[in-house]
């Protein structure tokens, strides 16, 4: 009994150690505060749905063409149901959307951007990236042959920086990485001497734990972290070594504990470590929009474009949408059908007379929609490759343009390339929407040129997308609270009747397409049952 | 305890909550999504609907129609209940997102009162930054 108490005690100075390890390290800090906004939620997909044949005849209209509505209109279909599908925009994918050369885009407010893009490039408005673990959408984009590429998510050589920090001269991720994982190992590695220690770890976990932070931390042979070889081997030397006369290294010097923390760059460091970020990430070749546009193709004619819902009834034996022409807002009509897969965001379904019960319509209205802003650059030359060596990833500023993404596609290339000049929510994703698309595009030009001095004399044309001007969404993902999704979920996601709602607003994977899928095959698993039932 | 060993437990004890005080979410480089940290920086009526209010209400307040509608505030007959407006911008509704952890209550009061007090409203009764703190959840 005596021995089992020690042993709990000491298991839990271990596990203590651990946490504390992991505190610093910054993964477990991140987890818990973002799970809480829905990231970091494994995806349930296993496998597409295997529903049973219906009654011949058993019609269901789905509402939205894009990832979702599309999910659930193919495997319906297959399932050997009649659908149709009703689309406000012109083409299939929703924000599953990309810009290319010659296309336009007409914001709430009335003004027009013409992309201006070389042939090859382009810029993802939406979602950009899909996560090794998002099987869902995987399985989708393999079905539907789409050709996927590696994403650089990470990269060592790409800049941090913060205005208030080191003058606001940028530095490498590598550099910060290295010095914060240096100096907190060198401290940790201090502890393990002092007596405090002793009582919590055993001594052969100690020694562990010392080759471990040697390890981790690039210590040198007196567990300090400081210039020299080891710690240039991670930050990277001043002068790298060559081959022949004049070879020799030299090593760069770390910027001090206190410098460190005080430059607050080792926000940079932690969240990308996140389970979403994890290497490998992947990404349609050609535009993330490649997957939309594949959907539409394979569900070809059961789409149909242009229509603007205008009210949603069910009655006792079928569901009547009306709608009209979204680009002339006349010629009314009307679609029956036995049930309704709605995926119309809660933005914009909050406006459309729907007769769902109290609950559903409670849950409908009270999401709030999401800012978010990106911005496209085309550059005359690829000079965050040529002249920084920075081929993929991303750059961090504490700046109101957030990041720098570059494109992670045709490396090495001459011609022209586009790189993403601002990705941002919140409050600066609201304040960009109040500007016009050209202020924001200055803006950017502004901000990215603190880390890029080539930015202003290369540009060439960009395209800026504030998501709560984008008239069809009104916002750009539905904004759930631990306590609104303990109030109002699940009756945002029960059937109501003859009508299911799906999309990422109906998801614990909100703003991913993930979220979308796996809502649709859930919703429309349920549906299935209850027709079965019926 | 020696006094190396309370000279390092202290330089950890405040290493750790250097590193654990940041607020949740409040991740400035580029997190994206879970940046709640930024503040909107303007301040007054007339700047925060500038800066903030007109990107969906227009420049004058008319409102503007695609799939759905943002509404107009001008001439808006429920912006007669001060409170009304003041839980729509704190704690937002449908398309509107939630302003409530961006903007401080003498902020969200100033614009509250603006709005009301312009673009053909013509309500009287002005809100304090003590109403707005009623209505934080």
């Amino acid at each position: 009994m005596g021995s089992g108490v020690r042993t709990e005690k000491a298991a839990l100075s271990r596990r203590s150690l651990l946490r504390m390890v992991g505190t610093l390290a910054g993964s477990t800090a991140m987890y818990n505060a973002m799970t809480e906004l829905g990231l970091a939620q494994p995806s349930t997909f296993t496998n597409p749905p295997k529903l049973g044949a219906p009654k011949p005849g058993t019609s269901v209209l789905v509402l939205g063409a894009g990832i979702a509505g599309m999910v659930a209109a193919i495997e319906l279909r297959d399932a050997g149901y009649q659908v149709q599908v009703l689309e406000y925009n012109g083409r299939p994918g929703g924000r599953n959307w990309t810009l290319y050369g010659g296309d336009t885009y007409t914001e709430l407010g009335g003004v027009t951007q013409q992309v201006k893009f070389d042939p090859g490039q382009y810029f993802n408005p939406g979602p950009w990236r899909l996560p090794y673990h998002h099987r869902g959408i995987l399985h989708y984009a393999s079905r539907l042959n789409i050709p996927l590429e590696p994403f650089a998510q990470h990269n060592y050589n790409a800049y941090v920086h913060s205005t208030d920090a080191f003058g606001g001269k940028p530095r490498r991720f590598r550099e910060v990485q290295a010095d914060f994982h240096g100096h907190v190992a060198e401290l940790l590695a201090k502890c393990t001497q002092t007596s405090a220690l002793n009582q919590s770890v055993s001594k052969q976990d100690k020694e562990i734990l010392v080759e471990a932070l040697r390890n981790w931390g690039a210590l040198d042979g007196d567990l300090r972290y400081k210039k020299g070889r080891e710690s240039s081997s991670r930050r990277g030397p001043r002068v790298d070594s060559g081959g022949g006369l004049n070879s020799v290294p030299v090593f760069s010097d770390p910027d001090d504990l206190g410098g460190v923390l005080k430059s607050q760059l080792w926000h940079a460091i932690g969240w990308g470590h996140d389970f979403e970020y994890q290497s490998p990430i992947f990404q349609p070749k050609g535009g993330m929009g490649q997957i939309g546009k594949a959907f539409g193709a394979e569900l070809g004619r059961l789409i149909k474009y242009n229509c603007k819902v205008t009210d949603i009834r069910q009655d006792e034996t079928s569901v009547t949408v009306s709608y009209v022409d979204a680009r002339t807002g006349k010629a009314p009509q009307r679609a029956s059908a036995d049930w309704c897969v709605c995926t119309i965001p809660a933005s914009i379904l909050s406006q459309i007379p729907m007769n769902v019960g109290k609950k559903m319509r409670a849950a409908i209205d009270q999401i709030p929609y999401g800012a978010s802003m990106k911005i496209g650059l085309q550059f005359k030359r690829r000079f965050w490759e040529q002249d920084d060596e920075i081929f993929g990833g991303m750059s961090y500023t504490n700046q109101p343009n957030a990041m720098i993404g570059y494109p992670t596609w045709d490396y090495f290339s001459k011609g022209k390339g586009v790189v993403l000049g601002a990705y941002v929510w919140g409050a600066p994703a609201i304040m960009a929407a109040a500007k016009s698309p050209d202020q924001r595009i200055s803006d950017a030009l502004e901000y990215g040129s603190k880390l890029h001095p080539q930015y202003k004399r290369e540009f060439d044309s960009g395209v800026a997308v504030a998501w709560h001007r984008v008239p069809w969404m009104l916002g750009c993902s539905g904004d759930w609270t631990e306590r609104s999704r303990a109030e109002h979920y699940d009756n945002l996601c029960s059937l109501d009747g003859r009508i299911v709602l799906a999309g990422e607003h109906a998801s614990r994977l909100p703003t991913w397409q993930e979220g979308s899928v796996t809502s649709a095959i859930d919703a429309i698993t349920r549906l299935h049952k209850r027709v079965m039932g019926a | 305890m020696n006094l190396q060993d309370l000279m390092l437990s202290a330089s950890i004890f405040v290493f750790l909550s250097l590193i654990s005080g940041l607020p949740a979410g409040a991740q400035e480089f580029g997190v994206g999504a879970m940046d709640r940290g930024t503040k909107i920086p303007y301040q007054g009526g007339e700047a925060i609907y500038k800066g903030v209010c007109q990107g969906c209400h227009m420049p004058d307040a008319k409102g503007v129609i695609g799939a759905g509608a943002y509404p107009a505030l001008a001439h808006n007959a429920k912006l007669e209940v001060a409170g009304y407006a003041i839980a729509i911008v704190v704690n937002g509704q449908k398309a509107m997102p939630a302003l409530g952890p961006m903007m401080t209550d003498q902020q969200i009061a100033d614009v509250v009162n603006y709005v009301r007090g312009n673009f053909n409203n013509r309500y009287k009764d002005k809100v304090s930054p003590a109403d707005v703190k009623l209505a934080r959840p």
